[in-house]
């Protein structure tokens, strides 16, 4: 998909996208991503003006717990009511479910309970990832290196080999 | 006349092993405490992160713990008491991507090894005391600075 054909304001951004970690955002609102994303709103009154500064895509909740920036919407292909429960540690500001998979009654409501907008969009994780990147929103999970990770891991490795070599 | 303490507030909640329905609801109060009591944002999200992990812990591995939230003005301590397996080797579980969890848990999103990383790397302080065929206590102590 283009992005030649979008809206003015929906096209990328000179600069949104660098490779050295610092991530320079550009906001978008629930309303765009949801257009963008042919998405389904399913929680009642979701607050589609809300921004968006970033958005990560996993469905190892793991890793969104270790790794997520906030103000960051979430696309995933788990339907887990967990999900959500993860969304309200992280303050993540929506949830997209991909490629057409409707996350059960209990979740949709406890997610309404906490004013959380959940999104089911018809296209795979791949794709949907690769239609708001290209509208220019940058990425949230970053590398190990960006979340302070590499340290920590490289302690624990070094640690790891010591105890090995004993 | 003195200057009355801080007070100090200690709440204790209930988690029981395998209960995946709730999972998550003991992390969620605690959140909301904490922004009741007007702690800094960013604290919060590192308090509320590490005592989600800390409850999937409980509800992945260990049969029931209760879980106790102390609040004064500096700091947040949570101390998650379980009756459990226990962790034979603490070390060993603390490395990024060790997980003994179940191919159920890793298909719900979690039992990716990274909970008690994740943790450590959230917390101010982190300890771990575990008897195995007893249980494991965590008590994580989080500066309240923002």
């Amino acid at each position: 998909m283009g992005t030649g054909g979008l809206p003015a304001e929906l096209r990328p951004q000179a600069g949104a996208f660098r490779t050295d970690g610092a991530v320079q955002s550009h906001p978008m609102r629930l309303k765009e991503i949801a257009k963008l994303l042919d998405a389904e709103v399913l929680t009642r009154n979701a607050d589609l003006d809300r921004e968006v500064e970033y958005a990560g895509a996993s469905d190892l909740m793991s890793d969104v717990l270790a790794f997520t920036r906030p103000g960051s919407v979430l696309l995933t292909g788990l339907q887990s009511i967990q999900v959500v429960r993860t969304a309200e540690m992280l303050d993540l500001k929506a949830i997209v479910f991909v490629r057409g998979k409707r996350p059960d009654a209990n979740t949709v409501a406890l997610a309404e309970e906490m004013g959380l907008p959940l999104f089911v969009s018809r296209y795979p994780l791949y794709e949907a990832c690769g239609i708001l990147y290209e509208a220019g929103l940058p990425g949230s999970l970053g590398t190990a290196e960006d979340h302070g990770w590499d340290h920590l891991m490289n302690n624990r490795a070094v640690r790891a080999a010591e105890g090995a070599l004993e | 006349m003195l200057e009355d303490a801080p007070p100090r507030l200690t709440y204790t909640f209930h988690v029981e092993g395998q209960d995946f329905a709730t999972a998550g609801e003991v992390s969620s109060k605690i959140r909301r405490i904490l922004q009741q009591l007007g702690v800094h944002p960013d604290t919060i999200r590192r308090t509320s992160v590490a005592a989600y992990e800390a409850e999937m812990n409980v509800v992945i591995h260990a049969y029931r713990a209760d879980v106790t939230l102390e609040t004064d003005d500096r700091t947040i301590t949570i101390t998650v008491k379980d009756e459990g397996p226990g962790i034979p080797d603490i070390e060993q579980a603390m490395q990024p991507g060790f997980s003994t969890a179940p191919e159920e848990i890793r298909e719900m999103g979690f039992g990716a090894g990274m909970g008690l990383a994740n943790m450590d790397r959230c917390a101010d302080r982190l300890e771990i005391e575990s008897v195995v065929g007893q249980g494991t206590t965590v008590r994580m102590v989080f500066n309240n600075t923002g």
